[in-house]
């Protein structure tokens, strides 16, 4: 019990602080490191949403990008439309996120459905490439169809409105994106509890064991898939918000490389480990990006170091193994 | 569109497809041995291209660029076999997939550092220049020679793998590891030239590749995830599903991309059908391979059945 | 004599030469303990995969009260009432020896897409969990990871998981193996009481046992049932004793 104890002192540090940093800059005048902790909040709940199938689940997904890219492109495009006053698909477009959120997620979730019904029949390797195979799929279609802008990406003029915000105002945005991850790590960690989450978890360590209490393994991870795909496309709604700027690069391999990069620099099939993750990448980018050009050298040579050496991540290091009751 | 345009599509199609053989050749061979899912395998692919470049560049000669930028690529897998892989072979693919991750972005970097950030040129050899008439139309020599190279490497690989007694213990590694090793083969030794065969395939590719198109950093990583399409269609573990799933993957790309707009140019306005043709024409080898899953969930041609 | 719960029909598989099921007819009455023995190789855990559903056979049929299951999935068949062990326990490493049971007694209360709901504060799984634990004797250990249980607790608990599921019939596969004696005499006990319960389809190599336990069994040969009686019927059938005791004495 002490270890669990152990990780909520450490999860409650890393939600707590990346309230405090952006306050701090409030009050210091530094909307730059205000935008660093958004960035970090919206990547940290993209890799909450693979975290349950590739940390829970066990199912390594190297396709999770096409999700944050879909979400993406529904705020970018359903914002577009809002200006233009052009209906799409026979529907007015949006600028409010409370109507961008949902889009955004049901097509990320039926999208996460089709990719995940096919892809799911396999496992291992195949579902690793079978998942990267699918989003280069969206992906090359987002470079070569034209109408929203194609390699070139789509520009969002404004941000997309919250109800009593400012959301040009780095400050606003960050509590935006600060609320969604903290009610979506809440929602995780129930689910985890569950009984999905229970039957989800089983499946990753036997699943042929939970196939013979009954437990049908194909139709828990499907929905797990699903769900997954939903939250990521939610973060990349809200990255298309935050750089204003929705694109083919936000569904490219390595975004997908990256999201997976997040979770194991945190700690696998940890509840805050994408939050630490998120926050270990973004740091690491800007400390040494701002020394050498050539960062993303060292980055994966610490990655290395850390797949051979080091597993269990920063929360496996700061409260030790995880254990289930 | 004539009947010389589509011929010539065809022959197209067939090069780039026994192009992406070379590099499933040495993925599928890798899994099947080892049991490793390599993401770098890309990263040899461009390695074997800058080498080629910089080796003609220095010598005026292109055949000795690709002596090196084949040699390079496969001295470069010995080393990464040697200093990394063998670590992984125990590990799940979880850690196999990040570590060869890790791998890309040191190869590619690094690549950046040695050559600079900009593209090489790599020329094609004069004797190679020029077209040749093939009674339909006049195709690219080079062209031609790149379809003779890649059956040429098949023949051979398929000889070495089938004849030889290397090929045997190759073989042999695939069914039952401890068997190899109570037969007295050392397998550490094998592995690492089982990856540096590999290597060496998708330096010879890049090399190859490179004269037709820029040399650059991150042109490995298209190749390499059309080559998981390729070993996905074809099983994962066999060089004949290798083959096979290549020649599909490039001919139906290639075709894909030239008669689709013009397919619904037949029915729609000229600027809209080429947007939407080009758009569903680079989502056509995915589509196949769904098919493929949907039919023949372990590819064509399973290699553990 | 009352309807079986379980019966083979004319069951058939190969593995490209090899015969791995020939033609194997049997059935599981109320009631009683069927057991199936017979040499290493013989073809029972092919046989037992086919039940379970994790192997399609390549012709004939398996009914289960009364219904086709031959093209089900393991997980419809568990939830028809299958409750199985394996020959190598397989449980879930990570969880207690609680939510291994806890597991199996969700599953057979109903769908498992409840997303909210904590199972930790589910008391009806709480005490079912620990009552199942009680029967094997485990109550004392509920709280240890199954990968840390010693193997004659994860034998227990591999049945107290079967027992979750309230099944029809038990598909027993080598529950005594590498148990001492002592805990195979308590197994053998705790066996007996069972079969009231739910009929018992037991494969086991421990003839001791096997013979204390069943009240019929049938012998697999090559992937043919050879013989199938009574107990003395089997011990003295001489095909048995040429093609099966008589090795194992030998």
């Amino acid at each position: 019990m002490r270890d669990i104890h152990k990780e909520t002192v450490v999860n409650l540090a890393l939600g707590l602080g990346l309230l405090l940093v952006p306050l701090w800059a409030l009050w210091a005048d530094q909307p730059f490191t205000i935008t660093l902790a958004t960035r970090i909040a919206i990547l940290a709940l993209a890799g909450v949403g693979l975290n349950l199938i590739l940390g829970f689940g066990g199912m390594v997904s190297f396709g999770h990008a096409v999700f944050f890219g879909v979400g993406g492109y529904v705020a970018g495009i359903l914002s577009q439309h809002a200006t233009s006053g052009v209906p799409v698909l026979g529907l007015p477009g949006s600028n409010q996120m409370l109507v961008i959120w949902p889009v955004a997620m049901l097509v990320a979730g039926l999208l996460a459905a089709a990719i995940g019904a096919l892809s799911l029949r396999t496992e291992g390797i195949f579902f690793i490439m079978i998942t990267l195979a699918f989003a280069q799929m969206v992906y090359y279609f987002a470079i070569s169809w034209p109408a929203y802008g194609g390699e070139d990406g789509l520009p969002l003029v404004l941000r997309n409105r919250f109800p009593g915000l400012n959301t040009m105002r780095p400050w606003h945005l960050f509590v935006v994106a600060w609320g969604v991850l903290m009610v979506v790590l809440g929602l995780m960690a129930a689910l985890r509890a569950s009984r999905f989450g229970a039957a989800l978890m089983a499946i990753r360590q036997n699943p042929e064991r939970a196939a013979a209490v009954g437990i049908n393994p194909y139709g828990v991870k499907l929905v797990a898939f699903v769900i997954s795909g939903m939250v990521t496309g939610l973060a990349g709604a809200l990255m298309a918000d935050l750089s204003r700027f929705a694109s083919p690069a936000m569904m490219a391999w390595t975004m997908s490389g990256e999201l997976i990069v997040i979770i194991i620099l945190g700690g696998t099939g940890r509840l805050f480990g994408p939050l630490a993750g998120a926050a270990i990448l973004v740091g690491f980018e800007v400390t040494f990006g701002g020394m050498t050009e050539h960062w993303k050298l060292w980055l994966g040579l610490v990655l290395l170091a850390v797949v051979l050496f080091a597993r269990g991540g920063l929360i496996g290091a700061l409260a030790g193994r995880a254990r289930h009751g | 569109m004539t009947l010389a345009l589509i011929f010539e599509q065809m022959l197209n199609g067939v090069q780039f497809g026994l192009m992406l053989f070379l590099m499933s050749a040495g993925l599928t061979l890798v899994f099947g041995v080892m049991g490793l899912i390599n993401l770098a395998h890309g990263s040899l692919y461009m390695l074997g291209a800058f080498f080629c470049a910089a080796g003609a560049a220095a010598t005026g000669n292109f055949w000795l660029g690709l002596v090196a930028g084949t040699a390079a690529a496969a001295a470069a897998g010995a080393l990464i076999e040697v200093s990394v892989i063998r670590r992984l072979y125990t590990r799940d693919h979880l850690d196999q997939v990040l570590a060869t991750f890790a791998l890309i972005l040191i190869l590619s970097e690094g690549t950046k550092m040695v050559f600079g950030p900009f593209p090489l040129y790599l020329n094609v050899p004069p004797i190679l220049s020029g077209t040749v008439d093939l009674g339909l139309t006049p195709y690219s020599v080079y062209r031609l020679a790149l379809i003779g190279f890649g059956l040429a490497v098949a023949l051979g690989l398929w000889l070495l793998i089938g004849k030889t007694r290397l090929g045997i213990r190759i073989r042999a590694g695939e069914n039952d590891r401890e068997m190899i090793a109570a037969l007295g083969v050392n397998i550490r030794a094998l592995y690492t030239l089982v990856f540096a065969l590999g290597a060496a395939l998708a330096g010879l590719a890049g090399a190859l590749v490179g004269a037709v198109q820029s040399v650059q950093v991150g042109m490995g990583e298209p190749v390499l995830i059309l080559a998981f399409v390729v070993i996905v269609i074809g099983g994962i573990g066999s060089i004949k599903g290798a083959m096979v799933g290549a020649l599909i993957v490039g001919v139906i790309d290639t075709m894909g991309r030239f008669l689709l707009p013009r397919i619904f140019a037949s029915f729609m306005e000229a600027s809209d059908a080429s947007g939407l043709g080009a758009a569903l024409a680079s989502m056509l080898i995915y589509v196949v391979m769904a098919l493929v899953l949907i039919l023949r969930p372990k590819g064509l041609f399973p290699a553990h059945a | 004599m009352a309807d079986p719960v379980l019966a083979l029909n004319g069951l058939r598989k190969s593995f490209g030469a090899l015969k791995a099921t020939d033609d194997v007819s049997l059935t599981l009455r109320p009631g009683e303990i069927h057991a199936l023995i017979g040499p290493n190789g013989a073809g029972k855990s092919t046989l037992i995969s086919q039940i379970a559903g994790k192997l399609q056979p390549d012709s004939g049929t398996i009914t289960f009260r009364g219904r086709d299951i031959t093209r089900l999935s393991t997980a419809q068949r568990a939830r028809l009432g299958m409750g199985r062990t394996y020959q190598i326990s397989s449980l879930i490493p990570e969880f207690s020896a609680r939510r291994n049971v806890m597991l199996a007694l969700q599953a057979r209360q109903g769908h498992p897409f409840r997303f909210l709901r904590p199972v930790m504060r589910d008391r009806a799984l709480l005490e079912g969990a620990q009552a199942m634990l009680a029967r094997v004797g485990l109550a004392g250990r509920a709280s240890v990871p199954s990968a840390e249980l010693s193997h004659g607790e994860r034998r227990l608990l591999e049945i107290a998981v079967a027992l979750a599921l309230e099944p029809a019939c038990f598909l027993l596969d080598e529950p005594m193996a590498g148990m001492g004696t002592e805990g195979v005499g308590k197994l053998v006990d705790f066996l007996h009481g069972l079969k009231a319960q739910a009929p018992i389809l037991l494969v086991e190599h421990d003839m001791d046992a096997v013979f204390a336990l069943a009240d019929r069994i049938s012998v697999l040969v090559y992937g043919r049932v050879i013989a199938s009686g009574t107990v003395a019927e089997i011990r003295n059938d001489p095909r048995v004793r040429e093609a099966y005791l008589g090795e194992e004495t030998a």
